[in-house]
């Protein structure tokens, strides 16, 4: 079918990423009390960042 | 119990997520020419797509909800569910059912019955599947109102209106390929959510060995071996020595065999899934790749509510701790989405309460496109429109999509009205699904069985299931719901020690019967003849070669790849 899923997953991932690194990074760092003092927005959006611009690349190069 | 307060950016996360599950739904419609895409995704989805789907569309939020919930109330025997109870009849179904489902290029479950056995055995499975997909999407729906209520204080019409018409939206326009889109996006959605969740719950408790300290403690307060929440297998051998309440012939015969098998070998929920792929070899594939995640799924499901459960037993430097319920009992159902609440700030809670949606609504979408398959080729076309256009059976399609979504719309207030009437329903649909595997196992694997053998077959085995739970009774339970209802005419004949014990033993009741008068009203009936059982039959049907294919494309090859690891998951836990 003629939409490769790993475009939307990696665009989705990417934007979400973006999303929490940003609010990690510019947001109170008083709410991390909840997660053990860890920033785990930052840290987990760089980690969903990074899978969706993988799966972007995969999808981007199979379409060719 | 106080709301969890969500703010701007967690509503950014929900949106931007549901944007993307309409958007896909949207791309998807120009490719939605004919019934096949509709229903089947033109049979075009690679292996590893359907694979994931495979899963997902099983890992509905009961089943997230449910497992977190064992997961605390029984440890890692909750496992069993995964390692004895999944993956096996996985692997079975790859190896040696797909060629039949494929290659018959029957549509449906359903179909496959009526090309192997005749028309009514078609008929009773194909209405009964309808009817009960329905009532599984009602509760799925139920079930998120209700959460979303408690969790979060959202109006329970509005959760339930609103995801009603997100899954019609995307189901409507892009038909089977976008709930399987949808389905893959979710389980990395899940997958991205839940993780970071069990590292959280792990390092509160002080890392593995923290938190086995803290079982230990339930487990001895609760009168069992220190290692009963820790140990999947050590503890069965008798049913009052484990939080189970069974012992493992039951478990593995009833639920190993009888249920799992029943469940992932012929529900036509997750076996359209490996239909819709693109090649007999990726079908075959497609339940073989789902393994794999399946099999760590307990690490994402139900370890935290272990986590929970010891964290209430022994408080964490955070404090977490499951509530009491009004009755005193605890809130094992909300371990999941209370941990979710209490570990999680805004923007990390945002996406596990999309993970969350995510799986409420693709469980819904599942047996929606499943239930517009049946109707549409096993009932409708059948029995009511047998030579229409095939843009007639599309349209059909979309609107038995609609009626299927009001519908559930409609099971999930009647849910709400009589709590009992679900609970007597799915009494109803376990009874009908118990004996199945029978059916399909002698249809595929002996040519003598006939439609005749079938259909009393599936009667006796439900008659079967339903008189051995009547005539039974869990330890603590009252006559009624809980089985015994028949007990006042014949006397309670046996007593379980748990009613998961009662469940497993039912189905293995409703197999054996089921088993036994298909064989003995085959032999009495005339045979069909051989020619007509090509493709459908395993002595009749020509093997799948698959000698030139790289190793890691051949199912044999993979299945014992994945029986071998989940063999070693087992001992570890042991």
């Amino acid at each position: 079918m003629g939409l490769d899923i790993r475009i939307p997953i990696g665009l989705l991932f990417g934007l979400l990423g973006l999303l929490l690194v940003g609010y990690g990074v510019l947001g109170d760092p008083a709410i991390y009390q909840r997660s053990l003092g860890i920033n785990i927005n930052l840290d987990w959006g760089a980690v969903m960042g990074a899978f969706g611009l993988t799966m972007w690349i995969f999808g981007r190069r199979r379409r060719g | 119990m106080p709301h969890i307060a969500i703010h701007a950016v967690d509503y950014t996360i929900l949106i931007v997520y549901f944007g993307f599950v309409l958007g896909i739904g949207w791309a998807l419609k120009r490719y939605m020419k004919t019934s096949t895409d509709f229903f089947l995704s033109g049979r075009s989805i690679p292996a590893w797509v359907s694979g994931l789907a495979f899963i997902s569309a099983n890992l509905g939020a009961q089943e997230v909800i449910g497992m977190g919930a064992s997961g605390a109330k029984y440890g890692i025997a909750t496992s069993h569910f995964y390692w004895v109870g999944a993956i096996p009849a996985m692997v079975f179904v790859g190896v040696f059912m797909m060629p039949f489902y494929y290659g018959s290029r029957a549509r449906s479950v359903p179909e496959y019955l009526k090309l192997r056995y005749d028309e009514k055995t078609r008929g009773l499975n194909a209405i009964s599947f309808a009817v009960m997909t329905i009532f599984s999407s009602g509760i799925s729906l139920y079930a998120m109102g209700l959460l979303l209520e408690t969790l979060l204080g959202w109006d329970f019409s509005f959760s339930v209106l609103i995801s009603a018409v997100i899954v019609l939206g995307y189901t409507f326009l892009g038909g089977l390929t976008s709930a399987i889109y949808n389905e893959v996006l979710q389980f990395f959605l899940i997958v991205m959510g839940f993780l970071p969740l069990v590292a959280l719950g792990l390092k509160d408790a002080g890392g593995w060995s923290g938190l086995q300290g803290r079982l230990h403690l339930v487990a001895t307060a609760r009168g069992f071996a220190a290692g009963a929440f820790t140990h999947s297998w050590a503890y069965l051998g008798s049913a009052s020595s484990n939080p189970l309440g069974v012992e493992w012939f039951g478990m593995v015969m009833g639920l190993g065999f009888v249920l799992s098998f029943g469940y992932w070998c012929t529900d036509f929920l997750v076996v359209q899934r490996a239909m819709a792929s693109n090649s007999m070899s990726a079908a075959r594939r497609t339940p073989l790749i789902a393994a794999i995640p399946k099999m760590f799924f307990p690490f994402l499901v139900i370890l935290p509510g272990m986590i929970a459960i010891g964290l209430t037993q022994q408080a964490g430097q955070s404090g977490f701790a499951l509530p009491a319920k009004p009755d005193g009992t605890l809130n094992y159902d909300m371990a999941i989405p209370l941990m979710l609440g209490h570990y999680f700030p805004s923007g990390m809670l945002g996406i596990g309460l999309a993970a969350l949606m995510a799986s409420f609504m693709s469980g819904m979408a599942g047996n929606v496109t499943a239930f517009n398959t049946v109707w549409t080729y096993d009932i409708y076309q059948s029995y009511i429109r047998r030579n229409e256009s095939d843009q007639h059976y599309l349209w059909m399609g979309r609107m038995s999509t609609i009626f299927g979504i009001a519908a559930s719309v409609l099971a999930a207030y009647v849910a709400t009205q009589f709590n009992n009437i679900m609970d007597m329903l799915q009494l109803v649909f376990a009874f009908v699904n118990a004996p199945l595997f029978a059916t399909f196992l002698l249809g595929m694997f002996w040519k003598r069985a006939t439609g005749h053998g079938a259909f009393s077959g599936l009667l006796a085995g439900t008659a079967a299931a339903a008189l051995h739970h009547g005539l039974t009774l869990p330890a603590h339970a009252t006559p009624g719901i809980r089985g015994g209802w028949l007990g006042g005419i014949f006397g309670i004949v046996h007593h379980y020690p748990s009613e998961m014990a009662q469940n497993f033993w039912t189905a293995i009741y409703a197999w054996t019967i089921c088993f036994v008068v298909t064989i003995v009203v085959s032999l009495a009936t005339r045979p069909r003849p051989e020619r007509e059982l090509v493709g459908l039959v395993y002595s009749l049907t020509e093997r799948p070669h698959d000698e030139h294919e790289p190793w890691y494309k051949r199912p044999a090859v993979l299945g014992v790849i994945v029986l071998t690891m989940t063999l070693v998951l087992n001992i570890i836990f042991w």
